[in-house]
C-alpha cells in the first residue's frame, strides 16, 4: 500500500526568509526522511511548478503589507486544511512593522512609497487577516518547536513513514 | 501585436515575456521583457518584496545594538550584515578588536560562505543542471549525491553555530567582541567534519565547471580584495585596474533608480558592474588557500572569466577555500576567554565593509553624542547587481529569439540564478543621495 504524505505548502510575504532558511537547514538532516512522509506542494524557494490546491498545512512566513498580499493570503487559507504562522513576522508583524511605529516625520519621507508599492497604512500580522491554527515563535523561528508542530500534524493527518 | 506563444519566435515580430514569482532565489522578483521589431525593447527585473524601511528604522536606535536589527534584513546572510554593521559601529567610534574577535569573525564569515553558497548551488541551481524543476525531484540514483551536498551545507551550519551562536541571526556576535569562545571538544569536532566534506567539494566543482553553461559579458567585475581571500579588511579592486579604499567606495557610486522595482540599482563609475563570488576569484584567485589553489588548479583556471556562469564555479571554489581556511584557523589557534577593552559609543562616523556570499556590503553610519544612531547608508549586492542582470538578460534573449518561449524563460531563470540575487536584501530601504 502507497503511504500516505502530509501535503504541505511553504509561504512566505514580507520578511528576511530567515524561518525558510531554518526550515532548509532542518533538510540536512531529515531530507529522506520528510520526502518520503511528506509532499511539498507548494514552495517557490525550492520548486517552479507549484500547486495550489489540496494542500493539508500551510506554512506561513512574512508580514502582510499590501491588499495583493491579503488577497493571496486568503487563497491560501481557502486552500490548507491548517494554516501555521511561522516567526515573528507573521505572529506580531515585527520588525517588519516598525513602520506602524513610526513618528510623521518619518512618515511623510516614506509615504511616495507606500503609495508606489500601493503598501496599506499598516503592517499587519497573518492573523489579523485569516484565522489561524498554531504558531511557531522565534526570529527566525524555533526549530524544535517547529518540528513539534510538524510532527503533530504528521500524527493528526494519519501519516505513516515509508 | 504578435503573441509570445509556445514556439519558435517570429523574426520581426513583438510581444512580452513575463516571468512572475521567479523561483529558487531568495526572495521575490518578476521579470518583464517587451520585444520589438524581433529584438529586446527593455528588460525590467522587479524586486517585489516590500520595503520594510530598515533606513528610518534605524535612526535613534542605540548603536550597541544595531547590529542585531540589521542582521534580520536578510535571512541567508545575516552574519553579513552582523559583521559589516558591527564593523561600521566599530569605525565610527574608534574601538579595535582584538586578533581573537577577528579571527571568529572570519570563521563566521567561511561558515556562512559555506553554508549560503551550498544553498545557492545544490538547492536552487543543480536542478537545472540535470533537468529537474527541484532537488526534491531527484531520484533513488541521484542519493549519494544530495546526501554529500547537504553534508557540505550542514558543515558550514555546524560552523556558524559552534562560532557565532547560530547560522541565522546569530547571538554571539557584538559590537566589539564575541560574548562566548568556542571550547576544545566543539572545534574537535568541526574539524573532523570539515575534513569530511572536503572531497564533496572537489566533486561539487567538477559538475559546475563541466555543466557548459556560457554568457560571455564585457561587464566591470568590482570586489573588496583581501590578502587572504577572507572577505574583510582590504581594498576596493576592479578588473579595469582601479583600486579605492574603503572609505571612498561610495562616491565611485552612482545610484539608478528603477521605478518598478522596490530596491535601487546602482553603476560603478557611472557603469555597469558586477559584484559577487566571479569578481572575487576575478581579482583575487591568488590569495585563496595553499590547499584549495593545489586541488583547484584545475577550476581557478578558468578565472579571470567574463562567463557570468562562472559565478557558480566560483562560489563552488570558494566553498573549498572557506574549508582549507577554517581548518588552519581552527587547528593552529588556542581560543581562550580574553579582557577587552569595553566598548564605549561615542559620536563619529563610520564605514563596515566586507564581501557577503553576493558580493561587497556597504555599511556607513552616523552615530550622535547620545550613543543613537543619526543616520544610515546599506548598499547590498544585489543592488549592485541590478543593472548588469538586466543587460545580461537582454543580451541573453537577443541571441535566443529562435527558440521556444519555454526554453528562453528557463534559460533566463538560470541566468537570474547565476548572479544569486537576494531579493530580501535588496528591498531595505535606501535614502539615495541625489547629486
Amino acid at each position: 500500500m502507497k503511504s500516505k504524505k502530509l501535503k504541505i505548502g511553504w509561504f512566505s510575504f514580507t520578511c528576511c526568509e530567515d524561518s525558510t532558511m531554518v526550515w532548509i537547514e532542518l533538510m540536512n538532516e531529515n531530507f529522506f526522511k520528510w520526502k518520503d512522509m511528506i509532499d511539498i506542494r507548494h514552495a517557490r524557494v525550492l520548486k517552479k511548478r507549484n500547486k495550489l490546491s489540496g494542500i493539508d498545512v500551510a506554512f506561513v512566513e512574512g508580514a502582510i503589507t499590501t491588499e495583493q498580499d491579503a488577497k493571496k493570503l486568503r487563497t491560501i487559507r481557502k486552500n490548507s486544511k491548517k494554516l501555521v504562522m511561522i516567526g515573528s513576522c507573521a505572529i506580531n508583524g515585527m520588525p517588519a512593522a516598525q513602520r506602524n511605529t513610526f513618528n510623521d516625520e518619518l512618515k511623510k519621507e516614506i509615504e511616495f512609497l507606500i503609495i508606489r508599492f500601493k503598501q496599506t497604512p499598516n503592517v499587519r500580522s497573518v492573523k489579523d487577516i485569516v484565522p489561524v491554527d498554531d504558531e511557531v515563535q522565534g526570529c527566525p523561528m524555533d526549530e524544535s518547536a517547529f518540528l513539534a508542530v510538524l510532527n503533530k500534524y504528521i500524527k493528526e493527518f494519519g501519516v505513516s513513514s515509508a | 501585436m504578435h503573441r509570445f506563444e509556445d514556439s519558435a519566435y517570429e523574426p520581426g515580430g513583438g510581444g512580452h515575456i513575463r516571468i512572475n514569482n521567479i523561483s529558487k532565489t531568495e526572495g521575490h522578483s518578476n521579470l518583464d521583457i517587451r520585444i520589438k521589431n524581433g529584438k529586446v525593447d527593455y528588460v525590467k527585473l522587479k524586486i517585489t518584496e516590500s520595503k520594510r524601511f530598515y533606513t528610518q528604522a534605524i535612526r535613534g536606535k542605540p548603536a550597541i545594538s544595531l547590529p542585531l536589527m540589521t542582521s534580520r534584513i536578510c535571512g541567508t546572510c545575516s552574519i553579513a550584515h552582523l559583521t559589516c554593521c558591527s564593523e561600521a559601529v566599530e569605525n565610527a567610534i574608534g574601538f579595535e578588536p582584538t586578533d581573537q574577535t577577528l579571527m571568529l569573525r572570519k570563521l563566521s564569515l567561511y561558515g556562512m560562505m559555506i553554508r549560503d553558497h551550498a544553498l545557492h548551488l545544490y538547492l536552487f541551481c543543480l536542478p537545472d543542471l540535470f533537468g529537474k524543476d527541484s532537488i526534491l525531484d531527484f531520484d533513488k540514483s541521484q542519493d549519494d549525491m544530495i546526501r554529500k551536498a547537504f553534508a557540505i551545507k550542514s558543515t558550514g551550519n555546524n560552523l556558524s553555530k559552534v562560532i557565532a551562536g547560530r547560522a541565522v541571526h546569530a547571538t554571539f556576535a557584538e559590537v566589539g567582541k564575541f560574548s562566548h569562545i568556542p571550547d576544545k571538544a566543539e572545534v574537535d569536532k568541526l574539524v573532523k567534519e570539515l575534513k569530511s566534506v572536503r572531497g564533496y567539494a572537489i566533486e561539487f566543482m567538477e559538475i559546475f565547471y563541466s555543466c557548459g553553461l556560457n554568457l560571455e559579458r564585457d561587464t566591470n567585475f568590482v570586489s573588496l580584495v583581501t590578502d587572504d581571500y577572507s572577505f574583510s579588511k582590504g581594498k576596493i579592486i576592479d578588473s579595469r585596474g582601479s583600486c579605492i579604499l574603503e572609505d571612498r567606495y561610495w562616491d565611485y557610486l552612482n545610484a539608478v533608480i528603477m521605478p518598478y522595482s522596490q530596491a535601487v540599482g546602482y553603476k560603478f563609475e557611472g557603469q555597469e558592474f558586477m559584484v559577487g563570488a566571479i569578481s572575487r576569484m576575478n581579482l583575487n584567485k591568488d590569495n585563496l588557500h595553499g590547499e584549495t589553489k593545489a586541488d583547484a588548479s584545475k577550476y581557478t583556471s578558468a578565472f579571470p572569466s567574463k562567463n557570468i556562469f562562472h559565478n557558480n564555479l566560483a562560489q563552488a571554489i570558494e566553498v573549498l577555500h572557506c574549508i582549507d581556511a577554517s581548518i588552519e584557523l581552527l587547528e593552529s589557534n588556542d581560543f581562550k576567554e580574553e579582557h577587552s577593552d569595553s566598548v564605549v559609543i561615542k559620536e563619529g562616523q563610520g564605514i563596515g565593509m566586507i564581501e557577503a556570499p553576493r558580493g561587497t556590503l556597504y555599511y556607513m553610519l552616523s552615530i550622535g553624542n547620545d550613543g543613537k544612531v543619526k543616520y544610515g547608508n546599506i548598499i547590498v549586492p544585489t543592488q549592485q547587481n541590478q543593472v548588469c542582470m538586466e543587460k545580461s538578460v537582454l543580451e541573453l534573449v537577443n541571441a535566443n529569439m529562435d527558440k521556444p518561449k519555454s526554453q528562453i524563460e528557463f534559460e533566463i531563470e538560470k541566468l537570474i540564478r547565476a548572479y544569486d540575487p537576494c531579493m530580501s536584501c535588496a528591498s531595505h530601504f535606501l535614502k539615495v543621495k541625489w547629486r
